[in-house]
């Protein structure tokens, strides 16, 4: 039997639960949010591991990514011959055109950028979301270790190959 | 001499307490309805949990240019905040307290209450017309449709609790009141209070300043500290309400140790109906203007009159 006023009352006990409740509002410049591991903040980059191999310039779907670099001979060892090297000169994220799609990072071969979770970077003007290589580096001590493997998981190759090599050379 | 500082005295203190409760009230809505929302409120004003939130408000509305706009009817427009704010101040000047803690004991204290605020909606009605102002004329409008339709239970039920207890006089109601009544007068207490919402326009009978509709009613073209004034209007009316239905329906002071705690009692049973008030507000959405009238006349008034009627039927059986 449906009793009336049912509703009414059913009411006024969903609004007076939630009161019991705790808040879900987050008091955020106070208290940093708690993000997931793998959060998508600010793109950071190693500069030493970047070969100016162009391929996170040329994949980016919006093109915010400018580099120019130089080539410099490295003197010859003795016995050797000279080689040359690309050096950066200019490795720019615009974070105002970039969408956050995180390509750049999975296409790098040289594990040049990672993911860091910072995201406090508003600019009042719009052409500071430009940051050069030197920002992008300062990103660097930001990014978190990876996640450990799943212990359950398949064993990474590269582990495997490692393990090989050492055996190896340790029982010829 | 003695007589002109008792005088003072009670004029300072019910104008104390016309400045202090309702903005305890606001401060009580502004969190427990954060809360009943999964939010937290005001957290910053004055430090601990925004307790001066209220007190900023009135510093910015202070602050605030005081404009009137070219077409109004200028002197009624100014009018309209004091008519609005200043009834519920003389009001609670004869609502008791404690046995002895009145502002002024009335003989025809009931009567005097119900007219008086009777007065505060015509601030609303005047604010309305002189605003020259579609949305505001729209909302003195309801405001006064909202009046018509629920002054007449309000004063039935009230008009149930005089019949009871045989005398207009509102220490007197409290004095004669009896613990039973309770359940005696419990449809005129629903029907008080839900009348006396509809008369403060508070939601869920918010339909004269349905914000989403005609963005403040009657209210719009206000700014400043005559906008703060409709406000203080409001919450005024909350406290004036629920201490009214404290002292008609609920025994006023009465209670365990009342020659003692007679004052926290009648102040506690007010502060208890302000957070159903509130509490209303959160859970319940707001009711069409069609469905407003139809709780008014097919609702209240019958249950009112209905009470008028077992009220005089009991009281004859018990004397």
């Amino acid at each position: 039997m449906k009793v009336p006023g049912a509703g009414l009352a059913k009411g006024l006990a969903v609004t007076l639960r939630t009161m019991g409740r705790r808040s879900v509002t987050a008091q955020y410049p106070d208290v940093k949010p708690e993000l997931p591991p793998r959060s998508r903040g600010v793109i950071a980059l190693l500069e030493e591991n970047c070969t100016v191999c162009m391929l996170c310039a040329r994949e980016c779907p919006d093109w915010c990514i400018y580099i120019d670099s130089h080539k410099e001979t490295i003197p010859a060892p003795p016995g050797g011959r000279e080689r040359q090297r690309n050096v950066l000169d200019r490795f720019d994220i615009d974070f105002s055109l970039c969408m956050y799609c995180g390509i750049c990072i999975e296409v790098c071969p040289f594990d040049a950028l990672f993911w860091s979770p910072e995201f406090e970077y508003a600019e009042l003007d719009i052409r500071d979301l430009t940051h050069g290589k030197d920002r992008l580096g300062q990103w660097m001590p930001t990014v978190p270790p990876p996640p450990a493997h799943d212990e359950h998981g398949v064993r990474p190759k590269e582990l495997d190959a490692a393990h090989k090599a050492v055996d190896k050379a340790v029982e010829p | 001499m003695t007589e002109v500082l008792e005088v003072v005295l009670r004029i300072v203190l019910v104008l104390g307490a016309f400045l202090v409760l309702p903005l305890l009230v606001g401060q009580t809505e502004h969190k427990a309805m954060a809360h009943m929302q999964s939010r937290l409120g005001p957290m910053y004003a004055g430090g601990f949990h925004g307790w001066a939130q209220l007190v900023a408000d009135g510093v910015k509305f202070a602050q605030k240019e005081d404009v009137v706009p070219a077409a109004a009817d200028r002197a009624v427009f100014k009018l309209a905040p004091a008519v609005a704010m200043i009834p519920y101040l003389v009001v609670l000047v004869a609502i008791p307290v404690g046995p002895g803690w009145v502002g002024h004991d009335l003989d025809a204290g009931l009567f005097f209450v119900l007219a008086v605020m009777g007065v505060g909606v015509l601030g609303a009605l005047m604010a309305g017309w002189a605003s020259a102002n579609k949305f505001s004329l729209l909302g003195g409008l309801r405001t006064a449709a909202q009046l018509t339709a629920y002054e007449l239970p309000f004063i039935l039920a009230a008009a149930s609790v005089a019949m009871a207890a045989g005398t207009l006089s509102l220490p007197g109601i409290v004095e004669a009141w009896e613990p039973w009544w309770l359940l005696w007068q419990l449809p005129g207490a629903v029907v008080f209070f839900v009348a006396g919402l509809a008369e403060l326009q508070r939601p869920p009978f918010d339909m004269p300043v349905a914000d989403s509709e005609i963005i403040f009613g009657a209210f719009t073209e206000y700014t400043g500290l005559r906008f703060a004034f409709f406000l203080l209007a409001e919450y005024a009316g909350i406290v004036v309400l629920c201490a009214l239905t404290t002292v008609l329906f609920l025994g006023g002071w009465r209670g365990p140790f009342d020659d003692v705690l007679g004052v926290v009692w009648t102040l506690l049973k007010t502060l208890a109906l302000a957070f159903v008030v509130i509490w209303l507000r959160v859970s319940y959405p707001r009711l069409r203007e069609d469905q407003l009238q139809r709780l008014a006349w097919q609702g209240l008034v019958p249950v009112a009159l209905g009470q008028l009627a077992l009220t005089g039927v009991v009281a004859v059986m018990v004397s």
